[in-house]
């Protein structure tokens, strides 16, 4: 006699148990501390700072470690934390002519005001596994050299030196007392204006960034970009709350920036200049920041009168489909259980193939 | 005025500019019921941009496009709301593409590519939309065991008489054809053009047929509209244009087919 | 494990506000779709997070839950779902469809018939019924706007020449109150004529793609079909196994590796009340 199956409760809580040990792994190994990873799992807390649109160090290494690495789920985790917390102030725009820059480079041109400064980079180094990394280092944490220290100074932007002789557009200055598109608030719409396209591209899967890219590179929607400038350091937050005539600096936070320039020959409206990409990232995020540049530019076609024909120029392809929550609830919500769909195909085939195994026999008979 | 006296479409002045550039400028005509018109003149003369502007599909910066409805009396087609305009695009409107891709659904079935217009005004009965889908078939002499094929697996000719069906299957008032031959071989042009004449002729259709090949003008087109640079050079009956060219502009486009 | 403090419902009340605010303007518009401002919820998107938003907007401290998933009460993602609620609002749940004030849904209608002021909610994956043909929201919003929905007969038109049927057999469109054509969620086309004039409110929430709709109470909701094609629901030869139902959805059970299987009751509150008022009877 048959049963239904019962105990789906029980079966759920089970499971949680299995992955709260799983997690944990082989008790005899020192369990992870947060600091631990947000000191040297530093590029993964930053990419899920940024996906996951929050910036807090700690709660993503707590994400990280929840979700035993996967950073896809730390960012959904950090995400469902962030959409209940309240909105105390909207910042200003930082300044990021005003970074502590520790990285900056421009590919192009050789030298420039403040100078090339590499900063801490994989590019150039040899990916030899280093077999020494294999033990804890025999120094200890008395080994920390001190980096350069950053320079006080502020360092224009390549983009600023090539707008001021009008050779790169100059970026419209936005209505500073209209409302900045918020898509934790308000569902897109289209058209899309640039902000809430940036804002769905910073909070947007780096993979899929990183191949639509690639893809305006290789013909796509080709756009000629070049690296104008990439930074990374620190920049400050500040807010302007309502009844005080001055500003208040609420703290730093590392982000890095890339401003692509891209080749424009001109249109019959406009002479040729240099246009536009950007992207930014909390924390250092280099492939994330250019593979978000050239799609930003590759989006901006409409604007710029060019014809849209990749799919990193198709505003609703790229836009629907850049939120790694949205991609991955989707494609897994398929392990649910579609019994009843699944039945309904069922009856209707097997009555299509009896109507034809009926209507077979009848055929021959008649030829 | 009876609706018999007037011009099915009055064009007036129309023109759209493309930046400073004027695609088409000030060009002005009359289409009467039954009527073919052809437009000529080589790539960038402004015809394809004056076939949009005339089909409701590029508002023009300047004129008005006067159609004669069945019941509500003139209207210009640009003061109508979109949805009437949409409408008036599938029934008393149809538009033959140069491309049948762009003019047909390459995804579905030919039965259904000629039933959708019925079933967007609400044909409900299936049996009635096969029917009607068989008979165009008939007409534009596609064999009837075709039906169920995706035009995809059509030849070139066959998709662009499928594309052909498709449109008069609502038994409209005006045909907008845009080189309707163009990429065809020339037996297949041939039997086309045959088909078309004696469609035109038929259904008493009024037609706007955009193409730089002057064989389907003469063929085809009662009058002949001759555009360079965005501007109407020459107008008149097409025996007449062709015979004894006035513009030197005309003179040169004939000339150069003769010596073809 | 610790949750901290969150809000009744877990939702904020200004989310909620504005979830209402949605949830009124889809029911004024039948079977139009309302966008809304999705919000991240602590589950993945495509696990209904778009029902439980409208669940999460509408429910009271007094009301009582219930939540299905296939038509049962004791399927996983049903299962978590309830706790759910009953973890962050406390609410009462139960597994008896008329006992229940809300009933969350994923891919079923009861069968036994819902009342005035119950609230049905479905989980809702794709909300756009002309989103086979195109792709485009530009396009399509367009279309319903100028109710250019002549391509779904086509669809139609498409299964009968090639299977001699229509050969849709759940998420089978539907046209709400004469006007707007409404996808009713992967329900199978079984339940479609019940969400015609039904004296419940029906919502549905499609989180991920960001769209409310609603059918009002007693509100016309017609499956489409040709008038030589009329739209049929599914049947079976069988009835259930266990409560001996010809009348209700069933599901397949393989019951050993040779392929035996048997036909049981969807709709588990339904079976259960039904294998208890026989044993009633036996014992009688």
């Amino acid at each position: 006699m048959y049963v239904s199956v019962k105990g789906g409760e029980k079966a759920i809580e089970a499971a949680h148990a299995l992955l709260a040990e799983e997690r944990r792994g082989d008790p005899a190994v020192p369990e992870l501390g947060l600091d631990q990873i947000a000191e040297q799992l530093s590029l993964g807390v930053a990419r899920v700072m940024s996906e996951g649109a929050l910036y807090d160090r700690e709660l993503a290494a707590l994400a990280i470690k929840q979700a035993r690495g996967d950073l896809v789920e730390a960012i959904f985790l950090l995400r469902a934390y962030r959409t209940t917390l309240p909105r105390l102030a909207t910042s200003l725009p930082v300044d990021t002519d005003r970074m502590a820059v520790r990285r900056r480079i421009s590919a192009t041109f050789k030298d420039i005001p403040g100078g090339q400064v590499l900063g801490p980079t994989f590019d150039y180094t040899h990916r030899l596994l280093d077999f020494d990394l294999a033990q804890p280092s025999a120094q200890g944490d008395a080994a920390r050299p001190s980096g350069e220290p950053a320079p006080a100074r502020p360092l224009p932007s390549v983009a600023r030196i090539l707008g001021e002789e009008g050779l790169l557009e100059r970026e419209v200055p936005g209505d500073d007392a209209a409302p900045v598109a918020d898509l934790t608030r308000a569902p897109l719409s289209f058209p899309a204006e640039r902000d809430a396209r940036l804002q769905a591209l910073a909070r947007g899967d780096e993979g899929f960034l990183l191949a639509l890219g690639y893809s305006t590179q290789r013909g796509y929607g080709r756009n000629h970009p070049f690296a104008g400038e990439i930074r990374m350091g620190d920049v400050t937050v500040e807010i302007q709350p309502d009844d005080l005539p001055f500003t208040v600096e609420i703290g730093d936070i590392e982000v890095t920036e890339c401003q692509m320039v891209n080749s424009f020959k001109g249109s019959k409206t406009k002479p040729a200049q240099f246009t536009r990409g950007y992207g930014l990232t909390f924390g250092h995020g280099e492939r994330k920041a250019m593979a978000m540049a050239l799609v930003d530019r590759a989006l901006r076609c409409r604007e710029l009168g060019e014809e849209a024909v990749g799919p990193a120029q198709d505003e609703e392809f790229v836009l629907y489909h850049c939120d790694s929550l949205e991609a991955s609830g989707f494609v897994q919500h398929l392990k649910l259980p579609h019994y009843v769909d699944f039945q309904s195909e069922l009856v209707m085939v097997r009555e299509m193939r009896k109507a034809a195994a009926e209507a077979a026999p009848k055929a021959e008979a008649a030829e | 005025m009876s609706a018999v006296d007037q011009p099915l479409l009055r064009v007036e002045s129309l023109t759209r500019y493309f930046g400073a550039r004027a695609a088409c400028r000030d060009v002005s005509f009359d289409l009467w019921p039954g009527e073919v018109m052809g437009v000529v003149g080589e790539s960038g003369s402004g015809k394809t941009t004056l076939l949009n502007c005339l089909s409701a599909r590029l508002r023009p910066d300047a004129g008005r496009v006067l159609y004669q409805t069945r019941h509500e009396g003139v209207v210009d087609i640009y003061d109508l709301r979109e949805a009437e305009r949409r409408l008036l695009m599938r029934t008393d409107w149809g538009l033959v593409h140069q491309n049948p891709r762009d003019g047909l659904r390459m995804g579905v079935s030919a039965g259904a590519n000629i039933g959708e217009r019925l079933m967007a005004v609400g044909a409900r009965h299936y049996g009635e939309i096969r029917d009607a889908a068989s008979a165009w078939l008939g007409r534009v002499e596609i064999d009837l065991s075709r039906i169920d094929d995706r035009p995809r697996a059509f030849s070139g000719g066959m998709q662009q008489r499928l594309q052909i069906a498709r449109n008069l299957v609502t038994a409209p008032r005006i045909v907008f054809m845009d080189e309707p031959t163009g990429g065809l071989d020339v037996s297949v042009q041939a039997r086309l053009l045959d088909l078309l004449r004696e469609l035109v002729r038929e259904l008493h259709l009024s037609v706007v047929i955009v193409t730089h090949d002057l064989a389907v003008v003469r063929l085809l087109a009662h009058r002949l509209l001759v555009m360079r640079q965005g501007e109407v050079v020459e107008a008149g009956l097409t025996d007449q244009v062709l015979d004894d060219p006035q513009h030197p502009y005309t003179q040169l486009l004939v000339s150069s087919v003769l010596q073809a | 494990m610790n949750t901290g403090g969150y809000n009744f419902a877990y939702l904020d009340e200004q989310t909620k506000r504005m979830l209402r605010r949605t949830i009124l303007k889809a029911v004024a518009i039948p079977g139009y779709q309302v966008p809304f401002g999705d919000r991240e919820m602590p589950m993945p998107h495509g696990w209904g997070t778009g029902g439980i938003q409208v669940t999460a907007a509408i429910i009271g401290p007094d009301d009582v839950l219930k939540v299905i998933d296939q038509g049962a009460d004791d399927t996983t993602n049903a299962v978590s779902i309830r706790k759910f609620f009953a973890k962050t609002a406390g609410v009462a749940t139960t597994t008896r469809t008329e006992d229940a004030t809300i009933v969350q849904t994923r891919h079923r209608i009861p069968e036994k018939p819902l009342h005035e002021g119950q609230i049905l909610v479905y989980q809702v994956p794709i909300p756009e019924p002309l989103r086979w043909l195109e792709p485009r929201e530009t396009e399509t919003r367009k279309m319903h706007a100028l109710s250019e929905y002549g391509i779904m007969h086509v669809r139609l038109y498409e299964d009968i020449a090639t299977h001699g049927r229509i050969a849709t057999s759940y998420d089978y469109p539907v046209q709400v109150n004469d006007r707007y054509m409404m996808r009713p969620s992967p329900i199978p086309k079984f339940d479609n004529p019940k969400m015609d004039m039904n004296p419940a409110l029906q919502l549905f929430g499609a989180g991920r793609e960001k769209r409310i709709y609603a059918v009002p109470p007693y509100t016309k909701v017609k499956s489409l079909d040709f008038d030589d094609y009329p739209f049929e629901v599914q049947s079976w030869d069988q009835s259930c196994a266990l409560c001996g139902a010809g009348d209700s959805f069933l599901d397949e059970i393989i019951t050993s590796d040779r392929g035996d299987r048997m036909f049981v009751c969807s709709d588990s509150d339904y079976c259960q009340d039904r294998q208890a008022a026989r044993s009633k009877e036996a014992a009688e």
